[in-house]
């Protein structure tokens, strides 16, 4: 969807955590995608690079931790993985699904020095 | 300079002046470049050999629009106001559902448009010929308005409480789910010459939204269409979602959409403890 904008957030925590903690140069950045946030992996690496052009984050390798999506089935009462929003209850074949996780994109964390 | 957040930026113009926002997007491009001197200054300033090292940051990517989003839904709350998120594909008829809407509610509400557009001020136009105010935010290069412009917008229009506020966002029915502006609800509109599988096809908007609209039903015995087939999508994507079908056009089905709209003002009215 809008990657450019998202590695450009990442990009501005990335500089407002070099102040804080006291960082020159980032050498990898860990983010957690869920395989429900509406991300893509490969537009992200390709964002990534551009949008990091001549910053603390030039060069910087990313890596991307997928996080599959899980939703809680009502009729069920438990816990199922689903791949997409619309996706039914493998079990009872219901669409009354709460997502409860796999819809992040967080920065988890960084090497740099 | 901005109250909010005090960043300085040239988003937001009335487009009183026709060469406005090329100037704000020169200005932003400039600074852009100037950010990056700096970094790079820093950097080569830095010493030599140091020891890698792991910082843990564990922050939402949005983090920044959601702090926003929530100063937005602070200002509208203690004012009793209510901001709806209007989100669809570009020619579903929203800026003409909002003209026909606020010619029939005008004269019991105070109502003001935020127009999100990449470019023209054509939509704010076409509100402000109804007599309420509209300011036009044009993104540029971006596919969607976030929190921090909306915050902007709000200071320039200075509403009244209880206010309608409706933000018409960019015609996109993918990135604008993802940017939380503050609003009460986003509601999604559709109209039925786009094909009744948007809602699989674009899932992340109808399971953002807590309305959507089936819009131009005037249209439907000319074309395949299938209503049921198309509401029963958008329940397996959202099974929250409500459905209310109009056509802003003959007007049909436009009670319904008002009915909830006066709904959701007297639940903005109530002050909650």
């Amino acid at each position: 969807m809008h990657e450019m904008s998202l590695c450009e957030s990442v990009l501005q925590i990335i500089e407002q955590q070099a102040k804080a903690q006291q960082f020159a140069k980032v050498k990898t950045v860990w983010l957690e995608i869920g395989a429900l946030s509406g991300v893509e992996a490969d537009a992200m690496h390709f964002s990534f690079e551009v949008v990091m052009q001549g910053s603390l984050a030039d060069q910087a390798k990313l890596e991307i931790i997928e996080v599959p999506g899980l939703a809680w089935c009502m009729p069920c009462g438990c816990e199922v993985l689903v791949q997409q929003l619309y996706d039914e209850c493998p079990h009872c074949g219901s669409h009354q699904l709460q997502i409860v996780d796999g819809d992040q994109m967080r920065i988890k964390e960084l090497e740099v020095e | 300079m901005c109250g909010v957040c005090g960043c300085g930026e040239g988003h937001i113009h009335s487009h009183d002046e026709p060469h406005d926002h090329e100037h704000a997007h020169e200005h932003s491009h400039d600074h852009g470049h100037h950010h990056h001197h700096e970094h790079s200054a820093e950097h080569s300033h830095a010493p030599g050999l140091t020891q890698a090292r792991m910082v843990q940051i564990e922050q939402d990517i949005l983090a920044k629009n959601n702090r926003y989003a929530d100063e937005n839904r602070r200002y509208f709350s203690e004012r009793g106001m209510l901001a709806l998120n209007l989100v669809s594909s570009p020619g579903s008829g929203k800026t003409t559902l909002l003209t026909e809407t606020i010619l029939r509610l005008k004269d019991e509400l105070s109502i003001a448009v935020i127009e999100g557009d990449q470019q023209t001020a054509r939509d704010a136009d076409r509100i402000r010929a109804t007599g309420v105010p509209a300011l036009q935010i044009n993104t540029g290069k971006g596919c969607h308005l976030d929190a921090h412009r909306v915050g902007h917008g709000l200071e320039s229009l200075n509403l009244p409480e209880h206010s309608l506020l409706f933000i018409e966002n960019v015609g996109n029915l993918v990135c604008p789910s993802a940017f939380d502006l503050g609003e009460a609800h986003k509601v999604v509109i559709l109209s039925v010459t786009e094909g009744e599988d948007k809602p699989i096809k674009y899932p992340d908007m109808f399971h953002a939204a807590d309305l959507m609209i089936l819009n131009k039903t005037d249209l439907l015995p000319y074309l395949d269409f299938d209503s049921a087939q198309c509401i029963q999508y958008a329940k397996q994507v959202n099974p929250r979602i409500k459905v209310l079908s109009l056509s802003a056009k003959t007007g049909e089905g436009m009670d319904n959409w008002l009915t909830w709209l006066r709904a959701e003002m007297a639940l903005q009215r109530i002050a909650y403890a």
